[in-house]
């Protein structure tokens, strides 16, 4: 056993050196290991380079001319490559339109968001209000209700109101977020109440309290929730659906679905609206790779 | 104190101040909640009312008003009808199809991953990349790759010398090809939970098994895997409760088709509704998910509170 341990903790470096001069069973041990290890390594990065293959052929096609999507078999060759399947995109539809709309409302929903769940979190860690403990309990019911299956009487809802197909109806319902105000409620009650108090002594009141001192304590909270309503809000497909009927209120997911059910031969056409329909969340994932990964690893709420 | 060097008001006006904030304190606590509570009642309590309430009346999409009440009517004609419970199966199925590998490919991916330590970007790009893209684009992309005879796929099938199945066309295979793009689209999220997962363990443990001889193999079985038991549930009931709420992929991709074949039911309730435009009915089917999808996460809570007692 104690001869085990060095060789073992060193790691895989030494493991890799091992095999060259296998001696005894521990070294025949270790020396399948490594190899079975090297395999493994070598099956996951081989499944990582497949699970790139369907982002590379979109590419590959939607630079491509029509007419040479429709080889069979399938060849990746690009024979006189061509933008002109994107100039097609822009006067076939709407998409500067839907970029614009997908903008306007995802924008909107994140700063209603952050702004409306942060202030929540903030009165329930804080607040003593008659009602709270009754309040935070019915908000945390909230987190178990799917809005996908309540589109039925929220669409009534707006039609009745004479909302359907306006910016209220794509941005209004997709704002309260229960689990966004448990999320701030939880980092608020981390933050030591007495640095608010000694402000609040000074005649501070409840909104410089939250917006100049708890706010900027939080901002890595801040940054989570924001980039993850941003890229939710933005791929919401269902309700935006449901709500933008008209051409001209479609966001890019909506716009981008009609475009799914195109006629003759336009592969590359879609496939460029496919490429310019997933841009700018792949450049704001390129640019807050970081804070998306945390923000989903914080769904673990420890 | 230094803050309070700011501000140097008379010491009576000061008091009284404070007793007003303290006052003003109770009052606008409640008003820091009020703005997130209107639109939460408005756009989330609100619907669930009128949900229970419409699915009692026999409401239409294009009459205005509840409609003629109809009792427990919608719900009686729903459990007699075969298309619901097909949509519902179809639903369950995707479910049960869909969660495992989805559960288990991640954590292989995630344990490989971490070990490997350099380039961990390319694989977080690789495998949570397609995450972040909009079901819409998904569907094209995989339409276009399983698009009969022009696809990749089936040209990858044609040098193998195969003849390639009707992917999206076959009613046995369809749903099944909506799980493989699913798994694929996915998967980047319950690799990204495993990943923390895996960063929490404690590196010691690791180090006290090898100094008792324990390989790696067998550290892997039993520290690393008992230890991600918390995440495990974790990503296995988000896992469920997003399956069961399966709608754009399937919608995007088959409409629900070949023949009704991959209709899910979310589909049924948006086919009902918004189609046929019977809302007080697609609100019974809807209250009916909305249950099962209770359960599952009452269950989960259930599970989180036992695991969190041992």
């Amino acid at each position: 056993m104690a001869i085990k341990a060095p060789l073992r903790r060193t790691g895989p470096a030494a493991a890799v050196s091992a095999p060259a001069a296998p001696r005894g069973a521990v070294a025949a041990a270790n020396w399948r290991e490594s190899l079975f290890r090297r395999a493994v390594t070598g099956v996951v990065i081989a499944l990582a380079l497949v699970w790139l293959v369907p982002v590379a052929w979109t590419l590959d096609t939607s630079i491509k001319p029509e007419t040479s999507t429709i080889i069979i078999p399938a060849t990746w060759k690009v024979s006189g490559p061509t933008l002109s399947a994107y100039s097609a995109v822009f006067s076939a539809t709407d998409l500067g339109r839907w970029y614009l709309n997908s903008a306007i409302v995802t924008v909107i929903v994140t700063v209603l968001t952050v702004i409306t769940t942060s202030m929540a979190g903030y009165a329930l860690s804080r607040g003593k209000f008659r009602g709270k403990g009754f309040l935070f309990a019915l908000i945390l019911a909230g987190i178990m209700i799917p809005p996908q299956a309540l589109i039925v009487p929220l669409f009534r809802e707006l039609q009745s109101v004479h909302l359907i197909n306006t910016y209220w109806a794509l941005i209004l319902p997709q704002v309260p977020a229960p689990i966004s105000v448990f999320i701030f409620k939880k980092v608020f009650d981390g933050v030591p109440v007495e640095i608010e108090q000694a402000a609040t002594v000074d005649g501070a009141g409840w909104w410089t309290a939250y917006a100049r001192i708890a706010l900027p304590l939080v901002r890595p909270t801040i940054a989570a929730v924001s980039i993850f309503t941003f890229v939710w809000t933005w791929n919401n497909f269902l309700w935006p659906f449901l709500a933008a009927t008209s051409p001209t209120m479609m966001t890019i997911p909506v716009g981008i679905g009609t475009v799914v059910s195109g006629v003759g031969v336009v592969n590359a056409l879609q496939m460029a609206s496919a490429v310019l329909g997933a841009l700018p969340l792949v450049l704001v994932f390129l640019f807050a790779q970081r804070q998306i990964v945390e923000g989903v690893a914080g769904t673990g709420l420890k | 104190m230094t803050t309070r060097a700011m501000r140097l008001p008379a010491t009576a006006a000061r008091s009284r101040t404070r007793q007003a904030q303290r006052r003003r304190g109770n009052v606008s606590g409640l008003g820091f909640l009020t703005p997130f509570l209107v639109l939460y009642v408005l756009f989330l309590i609100l619907p669930l009312v009128l949900d229970v309430v419409m699915s009692l009346f026999n409401t239409s999409l294009v009459l205005p008003g509840l409609g003629r009440f109809a009792g427990l009517g919608n719900y009686g004609e729903l459990f007699g009808d075969s298309r619901f419970w097909q949509a519902m199966w179809h639903t369950i199925a995707f479910t049960l199809v869909s969660t495992p590998p989805l559960v288990l490919i991640p954590l292989f991916f995630a344990i490989v991953v971490n070990r490997i330590r350099r380039r961990q970007w390319f694989f977080r790009l690789a495998f949570f990349l397609p995450y972040i893209l909009p079901s819409a684009v998904i569907a094209l992309i995989w339409l276009w790759l399983y698009e009969p005879g022009y696809g990749l796929i089936d040209g990858f099938f044609s040098m193998l010398g195969l003849g390639a199945p009707g992917w999206l066309s076959s009613p046995n295979l369809a749903l099944y090809s909506i799980v493989i793009v699913t798994v694929w689209w996915t998967i980047g999220f319950n690799f990204v939970l495993y990943l923390a997962g895996l960063q929490d363990i404690p590196r010691d443990l690791y180090e006290a098994a090898s100094i008792d001889g324990a390989s790696r193999s067998r550290q892997t079985w039993r520290i690393t895997l008992p230890m991600l038991g918390r995440t495990t549930t974790l990503v296995v009931v988000l896992q469920i409760i997003a399956s069961l709420k399966i709608f754009d992929q399937i919608y995007l991709i088959t409409a629900g088709g070949p023949n009704y074949a991959t209709r899910s039911a979310i589909e049924y309730i948006y086919d009902t509704g918004f189609t046929s435009q019977r809302v007080g009915y697609a609100s019974a089917a809807s209250l009916v998910l909305f249950v099962v999808i209770l359960v599952v996460s009452f269950v989960w809570l259930a599970l989180i509170q036992r695991q969190e007692r041992v």
